[in-house]
């Protein structure tokens, strides 16, 4: 630590994950990481297929559970606790899907709304308001009465946000928000994130491999690869890096070709290593 | 290759006995939603379990009628064919009532149902698994079963037992063409010989049959559903295995019940 800066006390981490190891059958997908978010700070989770990201972020939510490791949110350790009290976590965190995850059954308002009408003992009236008050937080106002097979891509993703943000959570997850979008598109997701973050000081963690979107939005990111965090840095120092595991993804390198069995044998095996 | 064939033997067994481990629970868990949910500040969400009794029962109406017609008269008219030998001709509103409320209208019901909507179960939530929306209902601390499993439990146990009731009646309905046009019954004569003929026990044990019928069937729909893996030919292979093992189960719980209530109660 610096001696400009002073210590993060207890209070300003809101998630803190420590050794965390996770298993599909008897293949380890999460080698041991660790990493902080601090409150009000907008976490970018890169890496590329087949990383193990997805599986941390499901982690982080509680779908998946962890082998060994702790996961420490808001003050509960997530990976020990028993699933009464995951539900009380889950109710202060939102997550928006990759696929958008809409009820093709609910019309949009009705998605929104779900999460009021089973947790809350609210008049129908107030969640009317409510929802269309998200709605309008994603610039989807006047959209309540449509079906989610109604809208395009992009709309369907800020449907999922205003969903997450129905019971307005500390935390919000973004699962790949730019997949299957246009550039542009994508860009309008960016900004809504930047507005969530200037109008709600959320903590926001955001998996993702489109750089473009990470560059804009992050304020710290990690770079996970085959299971491990091999760099945890402020977006500038991040840029910055000289790491070479780092540089090939930012910078976009492919995989050397290999000519020869052995030598791919060689690079699999060093990669192993020094995973 | 002895040791080989144990081994499958037991691994078949084991594998058996862990699904039916999981039906109990997944039944169990949506017990749990449906009678003390409601104290714990989980709602029933009645209207739920309404409109899936729309589907389930109501719809199933003009297909169930049809069949089970043509099935009450194709009863009359094989048990006819041996009753006729003995001059027994006019037994056949007795056999065809008989027949059609222990054991005919129960699980051609069942069938039905099964078709319809064990099939519909597993795809609709297959497919909700399959786009994540299952795991979207987790992260918002709602629980699937009692969200998507338990509203249909509760519409299956209240429609099967109808749904069968009807079933019977157009059972004897399909008899009754028979009899007026072959064995010399006005309409009338041969409702009333179907009445006659029946204990109350014959139609009693054909419902508690349609109710274990029904939670099977949900069970094993719901699980398949939940248990579907990613892609959409899993999902068809999902409803698929509903299917099957929904009718395999079900005549399986129709053996035990049958047995059972051979020796309980005098058959």
């Amino acid at each position: 630590m610096m001696p400009e800066e002073t210590p993060v006390s207890m209070e300003e981490i809101m998630i803190s994950v420590r050794d965390l190891r996770v298993n599909y059958g008897d293949r380890e997908i999460l080698h041991g990481v660790n990493f902080d978010v601090n409150r009000g700070e907008t976490m970018v989770i890169l890496g590329g297929s087949g990383s193990g990201k997805s599986t941390l972020l499901r982690t982080l939510v509680g779908l998946e559970k962890p082998s060994s490791g702790q996961i420490w949110i808001k003050g509960k350790d997530i990976a020990a606790i028993p699933l009464g009290e995951m539900d009380e976590i889950r109710k202060k965190i939102g997550m928006s899907f990759q696929g958008s995850a809409l009820f093709g059954s609910m019309t949009v308002g009705e998605n929104v709304a779900l999460p009021l009408r089973e947790h809350t003992k609210l008049e129908n009236s107030t969640i009317e308001i409510m929802l269309r008050l998200k709605l309008e937080q994603v610039g989807l106002q006047g959209f309540e009465y449509y079906m989610p097979s109604q809208l395009s891509g992009g709309m369907k993703k800020r449907a999922a946000v205003a969903r997450a943000l129905a019971m307005d959570p500390e935390i919000l997850f973004f699962d790949e928000p730019s997949a299957g979008l246009d550039p542009i598109i994508a860009a309008g997701i960016d900004q809504l994130i930047l507005e969530l973050k200037q109008a709600f000081r959320m903590t926001i963690i955001v998996v993702t491999h489109e750089l473009a979107s990470a560059y804009l939005i992050a304020d710290r990111m990690i770079l996970i690869d085959k299971g491990n965090v091999v760099a945890n840095a402020p977006t500038d120092e991040m840029r910055a890096s000289t790491q070479p595991r780092v540089r090939q993804f930012l910078d976009r390198v492919a995989e050397p070709e290999v000519a020869r069995e052995l030598d791919y044998l060689q690079m699999l095996t060093e990669n192993r290593r020094s995973a | 290759m002895d040791m080989e064939l144990v081994s499958r033997i037991g691994g078949s067994v084991i594998n058996s006995l862990s699904y039916l481990g999981a039906l109990a629970s997944l039944g169990g868990q949506a017990t749990y939603y449906t009678i003390a949910g409601p104290f714990q500040g989980k709602p029933l969400r009645l209207h739920r379990a309404v409109s899936q009794a729309m589907d389930v029962g109501v719809r199933a109406l003009p297909i169930l009628s049809l069949i089970t017609f043509f099935i009450g008269l194709i009863l009359a008219l094989q048990s006819a064919y041996e009753l006729r030998r003995f001059g027994a001709i006019n037994l056949v509103a007795t056999a065809v009532a008989i027949s059609m409320s222990r054991e005919l209208g129960p699980l051609i019901t069942a069938i039905v149902v099964i078709g319809r909507s064990g099939s519909a179960f597993a795809a609709e939530i297959g497919t909700m698994k399959v786009t994540e929306e299952i795991d979207a209902l987790e992260t918002m601390a709602i629980s699937p079963v009692h969200f998507l499993v338990a509203p249909k439990f509760l519409a299956m146990i209240v429609m099967l037992p109808c749904l069968t009731i009807w079933a019977n009646f157009m059972g004897i309905l399909g008899g009754s063409l028979f009899g007026v046009a072959q064995a010399d019954f006005t309409f009338l004569r041969y409702l009333q010989a179907s009445v006659d003929s029946l204990f109350l026990r014959d139609i009693v044990t054909g419902l508690i049959k349609s109710v274990m019928f029904g939670i099977t069937i949900t069970a094993v729909g719901c699980l398949e559903g939940l248990s579907t893996g990613a892609g959409a030919e899993e999902v068809g292979r999902s409803t698929t295995r509903a299917v099957v093992m929904s009718i395999f189960l079900v005549v399986l719980v129709d053996l035990v019940f049958t047995v059972l209530f051979f020796f309980v109660g005098g058959g």
